[in-house]
């Protein structure tokens, strides 16, 4: 086996030094009857080309999202990423190390971390950022918990605009630990909703913005109301491009600012593993879940990076950590922050507003279909469409015409009602071509 | 897997050398600055198609930003130099052997990192039609086939991120298991020896947590089980092999008791590397257990992360199991999504989409490469490994559970440095000097001063010896009183002990200008 270097020499030189006979009287422990005499039934060891072969012919059953016209969105973007993040992640030092535990000898994912707080903190506008979470719906989940530590309360109001992926989740996490999760319905823009479902049990307020449905929001009013009741307000972004364009979380009056940072740097990898980023207000801290990076000096007063404020987490508070969350998302973290490092502010900015045109050049060529109605009024990178008919049915069909069109709502949230509503997304991935091909494909199958 | 950091003393006394603050690098390492001290605020380091600076923004106006984001933007060269100098800062099994116990730093082949970026793998979204992701559904039915093979269980939950997550997973699908019943439980009991996330994991899912007492042999109490068990027992969480590195010799019969008094046995499978191939958890009385794909399937650590946490269960609490999975349908693999017919007891969603798909190719690639052969030969040879650093070790280190065999790792505690002046961190912070990365220090809890030491079963037996080596010509510096050589170390490596204690008490948590 090309991965075990022992060989039988050593291993019965070793059980020899050991003072035992066999490997078998190491597991003298396991109780006789659970002590497996034989193989388990399953295929034996196999060849590098031999794995290669029977992997890739799985990978040649899928129809990659840069194999033809691709609109999906969602939650999931496709970007390009450079080929030099790609590159350096898959260093040695940062691919095969362990979470930093050991600082004089983890200087390198540290300050990696350090960075990325700092970068994720300006983009959010907000003072302090974690080293990571799993993904944005479990930084979402995270935000809802933290909230109602912060201010004592129960119960969370979450916008009809948030991402049903998001609000399942967070209802998962929340109502075992007894916080309510109030989902509004679903809908294009709800902020007056959000507005008036607020009272002085809410914890949180929970916001995305772009929405689901592309909308964007100024959630200052939605902020003020939240605040003025006591409750803090999460503002969610699953299209973290976006930052480069639009006000900050932070801006506009967010404590808790989460979003899901797979746009930059990481692929689309059919859902996983991905990057949540979490920022805060500075008083808040104490109350954060996950990993924090801090500044400090070595013996030699040299700056130097350590995992610092770790009372807050489980391997110290055990049950009475802030969450149970132990490995973040580092090495995506760490494809984000080198994608972020290449880009910078300016091109960050550049590239939303590439994103940008190519949605509203995707926008003018749908919305001129006959029978399709464009619902999103401000949008960013992605918008909602409304069919003359099902739109899963409609994907399917584009779909053996090699066209990913986008996704239907009702994938989503088969309860809304909404099944007539696709979401459509462009990036700077999307050719001219792309859309015209789908405008016109789309027109056929209306019509059909 | 978890280090126990409250209260140790992180600043040495020692004098910086003449010099040392002015340096800018060691031989040819080179110090690096922080990106926002050495890149320009206006550059980037990214050409775009187009620079859409005249696109139409009226419509978007008050929701702008006044100026883009204040980061530097660094040109290729540059981010390579700034990455690669990094990089270099850091400890990786790539370099040496990484023994931290409990956390199962082994190989990881680059077969599967060539696998996971096959496009066919790496560039699907996960809302494409079913029709367009035949192959990737595949993948997670054969890997969830290996899962369910290997551990005897009927059924596996893939979404969960990490193996935390994955205990959530399994403690809400108990929770979900009591409710349906209408048996409203209020306690989960874990071994004082657990891992962290244990007690944190109930605690969340909203439990009381109480502790189970350890016997001398660092195995759970079973008389001490027994009286706590109860109707308002939900649960019981317990690591086997635990953290000690000991299997758990009563372990069925723990199981037994857990049944009869109505509770759910959750397992923790992060050492299932220890036994894979050779025993079954569900022949052990197994509910519900998580495995640790980065663990004991070789996914990359990547410095803290991404994991991945999949959930074998019983047939009894497959209803339960969170969205999504997948299912063979008339058109091929289909995923259940909706909460509805044979899903309707689905305690929900823990996160969008469907897990950690990246992580599921490359484990399942590891599997195919080793087989059911190659990987009962894992478990021995980790568990061989781990036996062998014990019996060279152990004349001159404490090892407090020593009689008879460990499993995947060894367990020494403090009493062998007893009036040295040395305790373990020293020691732990010696080794560095020494070519090495620390063991797991100061945990489990259960033992003092504990240095947890796993090699795993991608150590060829001559770095087992180098290792060897080095710690008792460490213990031998330490038992002759060359106590400076511990109390200022490490002094080799790129940095001297950090104060820790100073970066608490005020943090500084990002750049600012």
């Amino acid at each position: 086996m090309r991965y075990l270097p022992l060989s039988e020499a050593d291993r019965s030189e070793m059980l020899a030094t050991i003072g035992v006979g066999s490997i078998d009287e190491l597991f003298v422990d396991v109780p006789a009857a659970a002590r497996l005499p034989d193989l388990i039934d399953l295929p034996l060891q196999a060849s590098e080309a031999a794995v290669e072969r029977t992997m890739s012919a799985w990978a040649a059953r899928n129809r990659a999202a840069g194999a033809g016209p691709f609109f999906l969105g969602a939650g999931a973007y496709r970007h390009h990423v450079p080929a030099s993040v790609d590159h350096l992640i898959q260093r040695s030092e940062f691919l095969t190390s362990y979470t930093p535990y050991q600082p004089e000898i983890a200087q390198g994912t540290l300050q990696v971390l350090f960075e990325f707080q700092t970068q994720v903190s300006e983009l959010t506008g907000l003072p302090v950022a974690n080293a990571s979470m799993w993904d944005g719906s479990t930084a979402c989940a995270e935000a809802v918990m933290m909230a109602s530590r912060v201010t004592r309360r129960r119960k969370a109001v979450l916008s009809g605009g948030l991402h049903p992926h998001y609000a399942a989740s967070a209802y998962t996490l929340a109502h075992t630990s007894g916080v309510e999760t109030r989902r509004l319905a679903a809908a294009v823009d709800d902020e007056a909703a959000v507005i008036a479902a607020i009272d002085s049990d809410t914890a949180c307020v929970v916001v995305q913005t772009p929405n689901v449905f592309g909308t964007v929001t100024d959630v200052s009013d939605i902020a003020r109301a939240a605040h003025a009741a006591g409750a803090l307000l999460i503002v969610v972004t699953t299209e973290a491009v976006s930052f480069g364009l639009l006000r900050s979380p932070g801006d506009m009056g967010a404590d808790i600012a989460v979003a899901e940072g797979q746009s930059i740097g990481n692929g689309l990898t059919f859902g996983g593993p991905y990057v949540g980023l979490f920022a805060c207000r500075s008083e808040l801290v104490r109350q954060m879940p996950g990993r924090l990076c801090g500044e400090t000096v070595d013996a030699h007063g040299r700056r130097g990076f350590v995992l610092t404020l770790s009372t807050r987490e489980q391997h110290i508070r055990r049950d009475k950590a802030t969450s149970n969350i132990c490995t973040n998302s580092g090495l995506c973290a760490l494809a984000f922050s080198i994608h972020m490092t290449l880009l910078g502010g300016t091109g960050l900015t550049k590239l939303a507003r590439i994103n940008h045109a190519r949605a509203r050049r995707l926008r003018e060529a749908l919305a001129t279909i006959p029978g399709v109605e464009a619902l999103t009024p401000r949008f960013f990178n992605e918008l909602a469409i409304r069919l003359p008919r099902p739109a899963d049915a409609v994907v399917e069909a584009l779909a053996k015409r090699d066209i990913l069109a986008g996704v239907p709502f009702s994938r989503l949230d088969p309860d809304a009602g909404l099944e007539d509503v696709l979401l459509v997304c462009a990036t700077e991935t999307t050719l001219a071509e792309d859309i015209e091909v789908l405008a016109k494909a789309l027109a056929e199958e209306i019509a059909r | 897997m978890t280090l126990q950091t409250v209260g140790r003393v992180t600043r040495a006394e020692f004098q910086p050398e003449d010099g040392a603050k002015d340096r800018v690098g060691h031989g040819l390492l080179q110090d690096e600055a922080l990106i926002f001290e050495e890149g320009r605020f206006d550059m980037t380091g990214v050409d775009f198609d187009e620079t859409a600076e005249d696109v139409e923004l009226g419509d978007l106006e008050g929701l702008l930003r006044d100026a883009p984001p204040a980061l530097p933007g660094l040109s290729e060269p540059e981010t390579l130099r700034h990455y690669v100098r990094l990089s270099q800062r850091n400890h990786a099994i790539d370099l040496a052997l990484y023994p931290l116990g409990s956390c199962t730093m082994k190989h990881n082949p680059r077969l599967n990192e060539k696998m996971a970026r096959l496009p066919g793998f790496a560039d699907l979204h996960p809302l494409q039609p079913a029709s367009t992701v035949q192959g990737a559904l595949a993948v997670m039915d054969a890997l969830a086939h290996w899962l369910k093979t290997l551990t005897g269980m009927p059924a596996v939950a893939l979404s969960p991120k990490a193996g935390a997550h994955g205990e959530l997973c399994g403690i809400l699908a108990i929770r979900a298991a009591h409710e349906a019943r209408g048996d409203a439980r209020t306690t989960i009991l874990t071994p004082t020896s657990a891992h962290g996330t244990n007690p944190a994991t109930a605690a969340l899912a909203g439990y009381q947590v109480q502790e189970i007492a350890q016997t001398p042999d660092g195995r759970v109490d079973l008389a001490d089980l027994a009286a706590k068990l109860g109707p308002h027992v939900a649960a019981i969480m317990v690591t086997n092999p635990n953290t000690c590195g000991l299997f758990e010799r009563d372990i069925v019969e723990i199981a037994r008791l857990t049944h009869e008094a109505g509770a759910y046995f959750y397992a923790d499978g992060a050492n299932f590397n220890a036994i894979v191939g050779r025993v079954r958890p569900a022949d052990l009385g197994v509910d519900a257990m998580h495995i640790n794909l980065h663990k004991t399937f070789s996914t990359p650590h990547g410095g803290g992360g991404p994991g991945a946490g999949p959930v074998v269960l019983s047939e009894e609490l497959a209803r339960f199991a969170p969205l999504p999975w997948v299912t063979h349908g008339p058109d091929g693999f289909a995923l259940v999504e909706r909460a509805e017919g044979e899903a309707a007891a689905a305690l929900g969603r823990l996160c969008a989409f469907h897990g950690q798909m990246g992580m599921y190719v490359r484990a399942l690639t590891y599997m195919l490469s080793h087989g059911a052969d190659g990987l009962r030969q894992v478990a021995e040879d980790a568990v061989l490994n781990a036996n062998y650093i014990k019996a060279r070790l152990s004349g001159v280190m404490s090892a407090p559970f020593g009689e008879g065999p460990c499993m995947h790792e060894a367990l020494f505690d403090d009493t062998w440095l007893e009036g040295t002046g040395v305790t373990t961190l020293d020691f732990a912070k010696a080794m560095i000097d020494q070519g090495f990365h620390p063991m797991t220090m100061y945990f489990p809890l259960v033992v003092r001063g504990a240095m947890l030491i796993e090699p795993t079963e991608t150590e060829p037996r001559h770095e087992l010896d180098r290792f060897c080596d080095a710690l008792l010509a460490l213990a031998a510096a330490a038992k002759a009183g060359d106590v400076d050589r511990f109390k200022g170390a490490p002094y080799e490596a790129p940095l001297s002990r950090l104060d820790e204690t100073a970066a608490a008490r005020k943090p500084r948590l990002r750049w600012t200008p």
